[in-house]
């Protein structure tokens, strides 16, 4: 899949476009930085509700292509350049978490962990 | 290359900043042209360990010595310490207030996650005089 198929399936809008035919394999939905950067394998989609450039700084260390913010919210201006600045395309879609999970998922986005 | 040395000041009162350092080590680890394997275990160990001087000691200095073969970092801050480094180890431990965690940190996972991505290391702490944290990470 690429990052424009997440567009599509999460109908979601471009807050800010690097990327868009970079390819994805795996994505990590959650609201604990932490958590994100434990399971290094390739993940290079970010799902979260949170809105501070840490979240940004996470998706950067993990070399992830894009961030996908739920519940329809919007970072700021200081957000969304430190994420032009890292390539890393940000898009937000109106779904919560567990359904835009669960859409990317049917849609063949894997956890990143053998057993997931 | 024989060796590189990069120090920054990491600012406590700036949650916003933190972050800084480990990325300027990225990008330059990534002009050198190192294993990618390696700069991704740097930057998210570093980072982590950057986090944790913000977000607990009121921010502190980096230290980075790049080798060939290997990264060597250093977190020096002059925080309250940590009481009892065994149990700041174990995963879910954490003492961050809900204010940090609304942040997305405060799971627990930052130590840990530091000693699964580096190949060396070691805690200096002292109660209320700081913590001096040393990372290694081998090229491979
Ligand atoms: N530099 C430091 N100075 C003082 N205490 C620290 C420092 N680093 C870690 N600690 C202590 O160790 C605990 C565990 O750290 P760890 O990084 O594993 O978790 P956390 O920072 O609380 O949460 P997370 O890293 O998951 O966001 C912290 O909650 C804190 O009590
Ligand atoms: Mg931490």
């Amino acid at each position: 899949m690429q990052v424009k198929d997440i567009i599509d399936i999460l109908e979601a809008e471009i807050i800010s476009a690097a990327d868009l035919e970079a390819e994805v394999r795996t994505a990590c939905g959650s609201d604990m930085m932490s958590d994100v950067l434990a399971f290094v394998k390739d993940q290079s989609v970010l799902l979260t509700g949170l809105l501070n450039p840490q979240v940004v700084r996470t998706a950067e260390m993990m070399d992830m292509r894009c961030i996908v913010f739920v519940r329809g919210k919007e970072p700021d201006e200081n957000v969304i350049s430190l994420a032009q600045a890292m390539d890393i395309t940000l898009l937000k879609t109106r779904f919560r978490m567990f359904t835009a999970c669960g859409k990317l998922y049917m849609s063949g986005l894997r956890g990143g962990c053998e057993n997931e | 290359m024989s060796c590189i040395k990069m120090k920054y000041e990491v600012p406590g009162d700036d949650f916003t900043r933190a972050g800084e350092a480990s990325s300027m080590v990225k990008r330059k680890l990534k002009q050198l042209g190192y294993n990618p394997d390696a700069i991704r275990r740097v930057a998210i160990a570093m980072y982590e360990g950057e986090i944790n001087m913000v977000i607990h000691a009121g921010g502190g200095v980096a230290e980075v010595e790049v080798y060939p073969d290997r990264v060597e970092i250093a977190l020096i801050d002059q925080g309250p310490g940590i009481a009892d480094v065994e149990m700041a180890m174990q995963e879910g431990y954490s003492t961050a207030p809900d204010n940090v965690r609304s942040l997305g940190f405060g799971a627990g996972m930052g130590l840990p996650n530091i000693k699964k991505y580096t190949d060396a290391m070691r805690i200096d702490t002292e109660v209320g005089k700081g913590t001096t944290m040393y990372l290694t990470v081998k090229a491979k």
